[in-house]
C-alpha cells in the first residue's frame, strides 16, 4: 500500500509539472488548471488511503476547508482577486507552518521514541528535525504575516504608502539575525530543557519578520511583493515535506518555489530594480521629500471638450492602470475604443509589466471585457511609436506614466521604464481627484502643457465619452 | 540514504520550475500566480497526515487548522483560478 501511495505521489507530481506547463500558454491554461488540480486530488486520495488515520477530523477539516475556499472564490470580484489570491498565499504558509508545528509536538515528548519510528529512520538526529521544522516555522510565519500585510494593503484597509522610520533598516536585520540565531540554538539543542521556549520565540520573531519586511514596501512594488511571497509559500510548503520526509511536498513546493522566484525577478526587471532595492529600498520614503519641484499646474478639460480632440484623433492610446480596476471601468474602455475604431482611429492598449496590483492584473481586466487580443501593445512597442500618437488616454494609472522615472534623479522611481505618454500630442489623464494615488508619488506629467485631467470616477468619464460619440 | 534523495529531487525541481516559468507571456502571470498559489496548497497532504493522528494531543488541534486551512487554499485557489482563465477561453490564441 505504502508503495501504491508513492507512486501516485509521483503521478502527482507529472500532473503539476504539466499542470504549470500548460498554464503558460493561453490556449491550454484552462486544461493546465484542471490537470493539476487532478495531481492535486491523486496526492489527497492516496494520502488518505494510509492505514493510520482516523477519519471524522479529516473530513471535517476538508468539509469545512472546501465549504469556505468555495464560496470565498464563488463571490469575489475581479476586482478583488489580487488580495484573495494574497490572503490564500497566507492560508498556505500558516497551514504549512502548522504541519512543522504539529510534527514538534509530536517529537517533543520523546525524541527517543520519535527519531526511532520507521517513516524517520533516515533522519540523522534531532537537530536535524529541529532544522526543518525551524525552515517550516520561518517561513511559513513570514509568509503568513507578511501575506496578511500584502492583503490589507490591497484592499485598502490600511495606506498603500510605505510606512517607514529611522533605524528601520537597522531594527529589521536586528531582528532577522535574532531569528537565525535562535533557530540555531533551537536546532542545537532540540532535546533541552530550553527547547520549547526557543521554538515558541522562533515562531515568534517569524511572524514578527514578516510584518517587518513587507509594511516598508509601498505602491508599484507590491506585485513583486505578491510573486516573493507566492513563492515563499511554496518553500513553507517544502520545509513542511523535509520535516515529514514527504516527497510529493518537497517536489510539488519547490516547483511553485522556483516559478514564484523567476515572476519575481522577471518583474524587477520590469522595474529596473533589483529585488534587494525593492524589499529594502523603502520605495516611496521619499515620498515627501524626494522628487524635484513641480512647477505648473494641473489643467482639467471637460468630457465634451475631450470628445472633439477624440473625434479628430487617428491614433488613440488606452493606458489602463488599477484606476481602471477599481472604478470597474474596462467595458467602457472597450465601448469607446470599438467606436474610436469605427471613427477610422488606431486604438491600442498600452500595458506596463506592473501596472496593477498583481502581474497581469490588467489584462486579466481587459481580457474580461473581450477586448481583441491584437489591441494589446507591450510597452517597448508603445514607447517608439508614442510621438505619434494624437490622444494616450491615461485610466488610472499613475508610477507607470510618470516622467519623474526618466529625468528626475532623485524620485525613488527613477530608472524604472514606463509608458511614455508624455511624449504623445494630447494626454487625458482619468482620475478620480487631484490625490497623490497609491503610492503617494507626484506625477509630473499632470503638469505638463500636453496633459490635460479629466476628473471623477473613470467609469463615469469613459461612458460620458461614449455617449457624447453616439450624439 | 532517503535524506539525500529527497534534497537531490528538491534542486532538480528547483530547476524545473525555473524552466517551466520562464517563457510565460506576461498577460498569464496572474493566473500562473494563482495556480501555483493552489499548487502550494499541496501542504494538505502534511495536514491530512497530523489531523488524522488517532491521539487528542495538540498536534491533532494543529493538524487540523491546518488542514481547513490548507483546503481552503486548495480549492479557493483552484476555483479562481480557473475564474480567470475562463475570461481567455474565448479569445484567439498566441
Amino acid at each position: 500500500m505504502q508503495f501504491a501511495i508513492n507512486i501516485s505521489y509521483i503521478v502527482a507530481a507529472i500532473l503539476f509539472v504539466f499542470g504549470i506547463k500548460m498554464l503558460g500558454s493561453a490556449s491550454t491554461a484552462v486544461k493546465g488548471n484542471r490537470i493539476s488540480s487532478l495531481g492535486m486530488l491523486l496526492a489527497v486520495v492516496a494520502t488518505l488511503a494510509r492505514s493510520d488515520l482516523g477519519y471524522e477530523w479529516i473530513a471535517a477539516g476538508i468539509l469545512s476547508g472546501a465549504m469556505i475556499g468555495y464560496i470565498a472564490a464563488k463571490r469575489v470580484q475581479m476586482t478583488g482577486m489580487p488580495e484573495l489570491v494574497a490572503l490564500f498565499n497566507g492560508f498556505g504558509g500558516l497551514a504549512s507552518m502548522l504541519v512543522g508545528w504539529a510534527e514538534y509536538e509530536k517529537a517533543r515528548p520523546d525524541w527517543e521514541v520519535y527519531l526511532a519510528l520507521e517513516e524517520n529512520s533516515a533522519v540523522p538526529g534531532s537537530w536535524f528535525s529541529a532544522l526543518v521544522i525551524v525552515l517550516a516555522i520561518l517561513i511559513g510565519g513570514i509568509t503568513l504575516t507578511g501575506s496578511i500585510v500584502a492583503y490589507l494593503k490591497l484592499s485598502g484597509k490600511i495606506g498603500g504608502t510605505a510606512i517607514v522610520f529611522p533605524g528601520q533598516k537597522v531594527m529589521n536585520l536586528l531582528v532577522m539575525a535574532c531569528l537565525l540565531a535562535v533557530g540555531v540554538l533551537f536546532s542545537m539543542d532540540a532535546e533541552g530543557l530550553n527547547a520549547p521556549t526557543l521554538f515558541l520565540v522562533v515562531l515568534a520573531l517569524s511572524l514578527l519578520v514578516g510584518i517587518l519586511g513587507v509594511i516598508p514596501i509601498g505602491g508599484g512594488d507590491m506585485p513583486v511583493v505578491i510573486a516573493l511571497l507566492n513563492s515563499f509559500s511554496g518553500l513553507a510548503a517544502a520545509a513542511a515535506g523535509f520535516v515529514i520526509s514527504n516527497t510529493v511536498l518537497v517536489v510539488a513546493g519547490c516547483l511553485v518555489g522556483a516559478s514564484g522566484l523567476i515572476l519575481t525577478v522577471i518583474m524587477c526587471k520590469a522595474m529596473n530594480r533589483t529585488l534587494g532595492n525593492v524589499l529594502f529600498g523603502g520605495f516611496g520614503a521619499a515620498s515627501g521629500a524626494g522628487g524635484k519641484e513641480v512647477e505648473g499646474e494641473m489643467k482639467g478639460i471637460n468630457v465634451e471638450d475631450a470628445y472633439y480632440v477624440l473625434e479628430a484623433a487617428q491614433s488613440v492610446v488606452f493606458v489602463p492602470g488599477y484606476g481602471m480596476a477599481v472604478a470597474q471601468a474596462q467595458h467602457a474602455v472597450k465601448e469607446l475604443a470599438e467606436i474610436l475604431e469605427r471613427n477610422g482611429a488606431e486604438v491600442r492598449h498600452a500595458v506596463h509589466p506592473v501596472a496593477g496590483r498583481m502581474p497581469g492584473h490588467m489584462n486579466v481586466l481587459l481580457a474580461e471585457a473581450d477586448v481583441p487580443y491584437e489591441q494589446l501593445c507591450e510597452m517597448d512597442d508603445v514607447n517608439a511609436i508614442m510621438s505619434t500618437v494624437d490622444v494616450a488616454i491615461v485610466i488610472g494609472a499613475n508610477d507607470v506614466v510618470n516622467p519623474s522615472a526618466v529625468d528626475d534623479e532623485s524620485s525613488p522611481i527613477y530608472g524604472m521604464p514606463i509608458i511614455n505618454v508624455h511624449q504623445a500630442k494630447t494626454v487625458f489623464a482619468l482620475k478620480r481627484g487631484q490625490g497623490a494615488g497609491f503610492s503617494g508619488l507626484v506625477n509630473t506629467l499632470f503638469f505638463l502643457d500636453n496633459c490635460r485631467m479629466i476628473y471623477g470616477d473613470a467609469k463615469a468619464t469613459v461612458s460620458g465619452l461614449v455617449s457624447q460619440f453616439d450624439d | 540514504m532517503e535524506l539525500i534523495l529527497l534534497l537531490f529531487t528538491f534542486t532538480l525541481a528547483a530547476f524545473l520550475g525555473f524552466e517551466l516559468v520562464s517563457k510565460v507571456p506576461s498577460q498569464l502571470h496572474t493566473p500562473l500566480m494563482s495556480g501555483s498559489n493552489a499548487i502550494s496548497g499541496i501542504t494538505i497532504v502534511g495536514a491530512l497526515i497530523a489531523a488524522g493522528q488517532v491521539d487528542g494531543s495538540l498536534s491533532k488541534w494543529l493538524g487540523f487548522a491546518a488542514l481547513v486551512l490548507a483546503t481552503i487554499n486548495v480549492v479557493g485557489g483552484y476555483m479562481v483560478t480557473d475564474r480567470m482563465l475562463s475570461m481567455f477561453k474565448a479569445r484567439k490564441t498566441d
